[in-house]
């Protein structure tokens, strides 16, 4: 069973359709990469799982489940008690998401309170433990501190270790390392990928960076403007991108030690569209060099491979 | 659900506002009367939802035997005319003190904050008494006057707005383009504050509104026979056991109007704030 | 001829009690047509260095000139002629209650020297140069992009054709298929116009594809200056290698790599004594949290580590 299954997710902010029938699967200790530009919807697919949306957002799906349970008949109740728990998201800009009137320590122990009425002194234990296991020295010193006293690097890595609180098993991280310095980020996607590995977890890893995806992800899906247009496991996507949207997004990426200076880059002419419900055909058609009158009608989806697919009206 | 609220509130201010701008563009070809045309014969006439009213006389007349909806309509005049020129007045003082003192900074932002902290420290009624008390009272003299204790809102938001747009690199690339300071000001600074500084606007126009009625009701703002609100009331306070409309018309005048001129700078403020976060 | 030449200079920032050291005794020159890409984390004093050259704030000691002129005896229109700047985030660089079109023509009005014909006449050229359609001149910057809002910001700092245009993280707020377009547009009008970019960015690889020269920016100081290709491929400082170990290429299979910095952040506040990489360094020695590296120079560049 996966760990998680989303079929054919549907959101809209009123006029605009943000996610259009994206469909994927999280397996237990896979990573999975959510992999695409701003506004391709690869965020709201994240916070629809976790039913974080703003209250006007519509949401349907064929399928949204958890470890087989379906949450989409969820109630709030319920779904408040996977949050968290069973299932945890780390965000970009951990500032925003700890609470600054708190220190790093009571926060972190009240996740583990909530959810499994651990007493504060195993609680305790047990962020510190979490805050050694993320590479924080003086793990002691830092249960005291208020977010504000911490760097970036160290928020993230509180971040993480306060998602593991309760042994979650996905982790739904979104643009976890964006705000970060190349350095640290390197550092962070370290200690999430040995994390991921030695837990077993799921982890969901939104990112627009293609470096990130292909050394980390097990499986990468790419969204472009709602849909997943194609997805592969990652040497797969990468040897033999099929999606004219894929292929020029791994040519616009200027890669160290490969680069003729001065020579251009690829490029994909134009912008991401904004498209509304009800849009039909190629969201990329505009952009496309393959594109022709039959890419306004509906798509077919093809299969590359067993495990390989895209959307596209070129064959496979 | 509150937007909708919000929104009603704005247009139900806009509309109070409306009226009252019209009534004091076009008093004279308003009124059914000469506000200051006495008749001893007609004295405290009641209004029209009354026993006993003259049709010509719709909110009836006041103890000089006046037409009080006229007064009423010449009132909202002087009120809208204070308003108006003593936050104009402030306004020029505010805003240039206080986008000096954000835009430049150290020596001079320091100077400004202290014409702040000073002005706050004064107490505007009793100044205005004062200044009022010996220099005798004109309309001239209380619009000034106002306007000179009134700035301290507009430095103080035209100081802040001006240090967050100066840092935006939009005035950077503004300063390595060549633009003379003057210009930065006028052409980049200004414009992106102009929202911020016309909510306060809204805010000085109500309370000089305010505090011009207070101050004609203490006898030392409008001199009479101008029919201030503020003076109508006054007037009024020594018949209002047998005829209470003549103090009721004229202070729930003054409420209306200042309730629309806040709802008025609540939906400005909620607009300018919705088209900022865009 | 240079086009940038900096010496000594210095920026400090008093924050409370606190100075922090933005910039410290910083010297570089640009030759003409050269493009220097600067390097480093955030904090460390590359944006600082930047708004000095661009003369938006003024060095406390040191000298910098601009195509031979000192940047302090230049008025603002000399100096709006010779340097401009694209900045990082397109939102905040454009303001957004003037069009287009007046954006574009604002360093045109300033030189108060053209007719409003010419303007008009230069501000379309240069929209069409950097591939924005006429329509485009009236709109607002809400109504573009962010891709189209920075070609905006180039039209701005080109329309008076400058020699140098200081480049502050100008692609780090797009998405990456327009980071490409924009680049290739910076390369394409720095050949045609022949101007001298300095460029700066934490993406390496960005860097390594625009500039033929790096310098790498470490706690207010040049640690390590090389031309591109010899930086890339024999870096000597530590801090250069964990930089360019820690970018992660598109290639799958190789992993996370390790950088082994350690989780001490630089603070600009606090300089550590002797070396100041050396807390964070990998193969730091005693002497290296005392003696303080002088720059042992390279045939075109130099490198600040004892050890190197």
């Amino acid at each position: 069973m996966s760990l998680l299954e989303v079929d054919k997710l549907e959101v809209s902010f009123g006029r605009t359709a943000a996610v259009r029938g994206a469909s994927f699967t999280v397996e237990p200790g896979e990573t999975h990469c959510l992999v695409g530009e701003s506004g391709c919807g690869k965020s709201v697919t994240a916070l629809s799982v976790m039913n974080l949306l703003v209250r006007s957002a519509d949401r349907r799906a064929q399928r949204l489940a958890f470890q087989g349970e379906d949450l989409l008949e969820l109630s709030d109740k319920g779904m408040a008690r996977l949050r968290g728990n069973a299932m945890a998201m780390i965000f970009q800009e951990p500032m925003t998401s700890l609470n600054p009137a708190y220190t790093v320590g009571s926060q972190m122990t009240e996740v583990l309170r909530r959810h499994k009425g651990t007493g504060q002194r195993a609680a305790t234990d047990r962020a510190a433990d979490l805050l050694a296991r993320v590479g924080i020295t003086a793990p002691g010193m830092r249960l005291g501190q208020f977010p504000h006293q911490l760097s970036g690097g160290l928020r993230q890595r509180v971040m993480i270790a306060m998602a593991l609180m309760c042994d979650p098993q996905l982790l739904i991280a979104d643009e976890p390392t964006t705000a970060l310095d190349v350095t640290v980020q390197a550092q962070i996607l370290r200690l999430l990928a040995g994390l991921q590995r030695d837990l077993g977890l799921g982890l969901l890893l939104i990112t627009h960076d293609l470096g990130i995806v292909a050394r980390v992800a097990t499986r990468v899906s790419v969204m472009y403007a709602g849909e997943v247009v194609e997805s592969a496991p990652t040497a797969e996507l990468f040897a033999n991108p099929r999606h004219p949207y894929t292929q020029g997004l791994l040519r616009c990426v200027p890669v160290p030690g490969k680069i003729q200076r001065d020579q251009p880059l690829g490029a994909i002419r134009g912008t991401v569209p904004r498209v509304g419900p009800g849009f039909e055909g190629c969201a990329f058609r505009e952009r496309c060099d393959f594109a022709d009158e039959t890419c306004s009608h509906a798509i077919p989806r093809h299969q590359a491979g067993v495990t390989h697919d895209f959307l596209c009206r070129l064959p496979a | 659900m509150k937007r909708g609220w919000r929104n009603i509130g704005t247009w139900v201010g806009a509309v109070i506002v409306g009226i009252a701008a019209f009534c004091a563009l076009f008093a004279p070809l308003l009124v059914p009367h000469d506000p200051f045309a006495q008749d001893l014969g007609k004295r405290l006439l009641v209004p029209f939802w009354m026993e006993g009213t003259d049709p010509s006389h719709l909110l009836g007349t006041d103890q000089l035997g006046r037409d009080y909806l006229s007064r009423l309509i010449y009132g909202c005049r002087i009120s809208m005319m204070i308003g108006v020129t003593v936050t104009i007045v402030s306004g020029i003082i505010g805003i240039t003190i206080g986008v000096l003192g954000g835009f430049m900074g150290g020596r001079v932002d320091d100077v400004v904050l202290f014409a702040v902290t000073t002005r706050l420290s004064l107490p505007v009624v009793l100044v205005a008494l004062a200044v009022v008390g010996l220099l005798g009272s004109s309309m001239t003299i209380l619009m000034f006057t106002l306007g000179l204790l009134l700035w301290e809102r507009f430095a103080v938001v035209a100081r802040s707005t001006t240090m967050q747009v100066r840092n935006l690199d939009f005035v950077a690339a503004a300063w390595c383009a060549g633009c003379s300071r003057f210009r930065i000001l006028a052409g980049e600074v200004l414009p992106n504050i102009a929202s911020h500084l016309v909510v306060v606007a809204t805010l000085e126009i109500a309370l000089a509104i305010l505090l011009e009625a207070a101050l004609s009701f203490l006898g030392l703002g409008v001199p009479p026979p101008l029919p201030s609100w503020g003076l109508m009331i006054a007037e009024a306070k020594d018949y209002m056991f047998f005829s209470p409309w003549v103090i009721v018309i004229p202070g729930i005048a003054l409420f209306v109007l200042v309730l629309g001129i806040n709802l008025l700078g609540d939906g400005l403020r909620d607009l300018f704030g919705a088209r900022s976060d865009a | 001829m240079t086009a940038i030449e900096v010496r000594n200079a210095r920026k400090t920032f008093k924050a409370g009690k606190r100075t922090v050291v933005a910039v410290d005794d910083v010297s570089f020159s640009v030759r003409e047509g050269g493009v220097l890409g600067i390097v480093g984390e955030s904090g460390c004093g590359k944006s600082t260095l930047a708004r000095l050259i661009l003369g938006l704030l003024p060095a406390d000691s040191g000298e910098i000139a601009i195509d031979g002129r000192r940047l302090v005896d230049l008025d603002r229109k000399a100096r709006a002629r010779l340097i401009q700047p694209v900045f990082q985030d397109p939102f905040a660089s454009l303001n957004p209650l003037a069009r287009v079109r007046d954006i574009v023509a604002m360093p045109l009005r300033a030189q108060a020297s053209f007719s409003k014909s010419e303007v008009a006449k230069t501000v379309e050229e240069m929209l069409t140069r950097v591939g924005l359609s006429r329509e485009m001149g009236g709109r607002l910057p809400a109504e573009l992009s962010g891709g189209q809002r920075q070609r905006v910001a180039i039209a701005r700092a080109l329309v008076l054709r400058p020699r140098i245009v200081v480049c502050d993280e100008p692609t780090s707020a797009l998405d990456v298929s327009v980071q490409a377009q924009i680049l290739n547009l910076l390369s394409e009008l720095r050949r045609d116009l022949g101007l001298t970019y300095l460029f700066i960015s934490h993406n390496l690889a960005v860097v390594e594809h625009v500039a033929s020269e790096v310098a790498v920016m470490y706690l207010g100081r040049l640690v390590e200056r090389e031309p591109t290709e010899m930086l890339f491929a024999r870096p000597e400082h530590p801090y250069t290698k964990a930089l360019l170990a820690s970018v992660l290429t598109p290639e799958p299979g190789l992993g996370v790599p390790d950088v082994g910095l350690g989780d001490t952040l630089p603070d600009p506040a606090n300089i550590p004594p002797g070396c100041r990489f050396h807390p964070r360094c990998p193969i730091a020695e005693p002497r290296c949290a005392t003696t303080t590296p002088a720059v042992k120079p390279r045939p075109e560049g130099g490198v600040e580590c004892l050890l190197a």
